[in-house]
């Protein structure tokens, strides 16, 4: 034990601030060296881009626009919403590895273990989200935004990513397996991304559908985003978006904590 | 360190002390406390009565600072699989607070000491178990705390890795660490321990050096084992007085042996002398099932889970 050690000499929060950022550091690598995910990140999107395009762009009238246009906006968010399944099972995976112990056993804020795999996811979706637009531009996706309403969208999804992480981190802490973490999600993100504007107008759909799919959260944000990127009508849908987000995000994020603490002093 | 704890189902009433710069082992069956026990000493779990002092400090009401001053090595390697050995052991150093410069020497100096500079930039997840031991337990080590606790450090370890780990364990307290171990083989505890505190049913049945608790569980016996019915009914009439037991069935007998050493040779001399040809020979040495039988009469028995 040649090393003489040094230790940081900082505040309390400035500390708990850099625990999050090596955690974070941690769950981006692990983007980067899973290649399953990797994969589901790069491929999936541009999968179901081309194949909803091609089997029911024809078939799907959407008004004015064209097909790829409509579908973008609910692809984008589809896709966000089923990556946030990638936060659950990693934090899943945590707990039953016995590591969230070893973190636990550290002088570190604890709350950083939730907060990195909820940043990473954060990027992750970013990095989805610009290979979405671009794959959508080669196969005829046009979109009419000014570099502000851009600005917007980026910022919108990226509240959206956060809100629906936080409430995958809750998945995450309550499933007792992986495969239980895939059914939760399975259950609850499956009718919130179909039973939505996402892929078809609302007004096609069967009565008793049609108000929960014109007013669910999940409908707000394609209805915002297609607003923001092709300029759909957006009636109040990017506030009602954000609202929904930050609403979500304001209950989701102690709820976790609290679980966490719980599920973890055991 | 102190501690006294009651809970009803798990730990009823354990209390013992290790003193600064020694070994203890905390020896028991599964189910017995054990990991209970180093869960509750590490700050990972609350408890309801008594109070526990790591290093002059109280685990409830100073968990930071405990946090600050110990290494954890788990019965599972936790450690971040997809990450390489060197990425694991920085990352833990930074959230002990190490300054980025001591994290990245100090994983150097462990990567070296614990033999894994040619793994260091692969990921966990393609190492042995051995390697994955071998990190954890420098994972732990990342912050030199001057408190280590091990859980089973050895459980499911091939023989050569667990002897590895036992050189490594005793450099640790030549080095001045002050250790706890838990363990469910006497022969470990023997090994490395300078106390050893033996629980059951989450109560401390035993406490001493290992030679006060083998004084209390009894000797090494030596068992040999006959061709024929002649040659072993001559043995046991040549060996009479020293017998404890016999069976004529396997054509075996069993010698008590109050100097394993000398008895042995004195047993073997005696038999040369009388042309008693043996087939097998075998020392056995007490179990920790000896040990409970001789502690509580009954034998050492898997209970339920933690």
């Amino acid at each position: 034990m040649a090393t003489k050690l040094e230790f940081e000499q900082k505040p309390r929060w400035v500390l708990a601030l850099a625990d999050s950022l090596v955690m974070i550091r941690r769950s981006s690598t692990h983007i980067v060296r899973n290649t399953d995910q990797l994969l589901g990140t790069f491929f999936q999107p541009i999968m179901f881009l081309v194949l909803f395009t091609a089997v029911f762009g024809g078939a799907i009238a959407t008004g004015s626009e064209n097909y790829t246009d409509f579908l973008m906006a609910g692809i984008i968010v589809q896709t966000i919403a089923f990556g946030s399944t990638t936060t659950a099972i990693a934090i899943c995976n945590d707990l039953q590895r016995g590591i969230v112990d070893r973190f636990r056993s550290l002088p570190m804020s604890n709350l950083a273990v939730l907060t990195g795999h909820v940043v990473s996811d954060l990027f992750r979706n970013g990095i989805s989200t610009v290979v979405m637009v671009l794959a959508g531009l080669l196969i005829g996706f046009r979109p009419t935004a000014t570099v502000q309403e851009w600005l917007q969208f980026i910022g919108l999804i990226a509240l959206f990513t956060l809100a629906i992480s936080w409430l995958a981190a809750i998945v995450g802490l309550l499933a007792k397996s992986v495969e239980g973490v895939q059914w939760m999600t399975f259950v609850v993100i499956m009718p919130l991304t179909f039973a939505s504007t996402a892929f078809v107008p609302a007004e096609s759909m069967t009565a008793w559908l049609r108000p929960f799919a014109e007013n669910q959260p999940v409908s707000q944000m394609v209805d915002a985003v297609r607003a923001l990127l092709v300029g759909a009508p957006a009636e109040n849908s990017i506030l009602l978006a954000a609202v929904w987000s930050v609403a979500i995000l304001v209950v989701s994020m102690p709820v976790a904590a609290w679980l966490f603490k719980r599920k973890t002093s055991q | 360190m102190r501690k006294s704890y009651k809970d009803n189902q798990v730990l009823r009433g354990i209390n013992f002390e290790v003193e600064k710069g020694t070994i203890l082992a905390l020896l028991g069956p599964n189910g017995a406390g054990k990991t209970t026990t180093v869960r509750i000493l590490s700050t990972l779990l609350g408890f309801d009565k008594g109070t526990v002092t790591i290093g002059g400090f109280d685990v409830q009401t100073h968990a930071d600072d405990v946090r600050r001053s110990i290494g954890l090595t788990g019965q599972s390697a936790a450690v971040d699989e997809l990450l390489t050995g060197r990425e694991n052991l920085v990352m833990m150093g930074r959230l002990y607070h190490l300054t980025k410069q001591s994290a990245h020497a100090r994983a150097d100096e462990l990567l070296e000491e614990f033999g894994l500079v040619d793994a260091a930039n692969r990921p966990a997840k393609t190492y042995s178990g051995g390697m994955r031991r071998r990190l954890d337990l420098a994972v732990s080590l990342i912050a030199t705390p001057p408190i280590i606790f091990l859980d089973e450090p050895t459980t499911g370890l091939d023989p050569r890795s667990r002897i590895a780990m036992w050189d490594i364990i005793d450099r640790l307290k030549q080095g001045g660490a002050t250790i706890l171990l838990t363990t469910q083989y006497l022969e470990e505890a023997d090994q490395l321990a300078d106390k050893i505190v033996v629980i059951d049913g989450g109560k401390v049945i035993a406490n001493g050096t290992a030679k006060e608790l083998k004084a209390r569980v009894g000797k090494d016996r030596l068992e040999l084992t006959f061709g024929t019915q002649k040659l072993f009914k001559s043995a046991v009439s040549v060996l009479e007085k020293d017998i404890q037991e016999t069976n004529a069935d396997n054509k075996s007998l069993t010698i008590v042996l109050k100097d394993t050493n000398a008895d042995v040779k004195k047993t073997i001399d005696l038999l040369a002398k009388h042309e008693l040809k043996f087939d097998a020979m075998a020392v056995h040495k007490p179990t920790l099932d000896d040990v409970f039988l001789a502690l509580t009469g009954k034998q050492a028995k898997d209970t339920e889970g933690k």
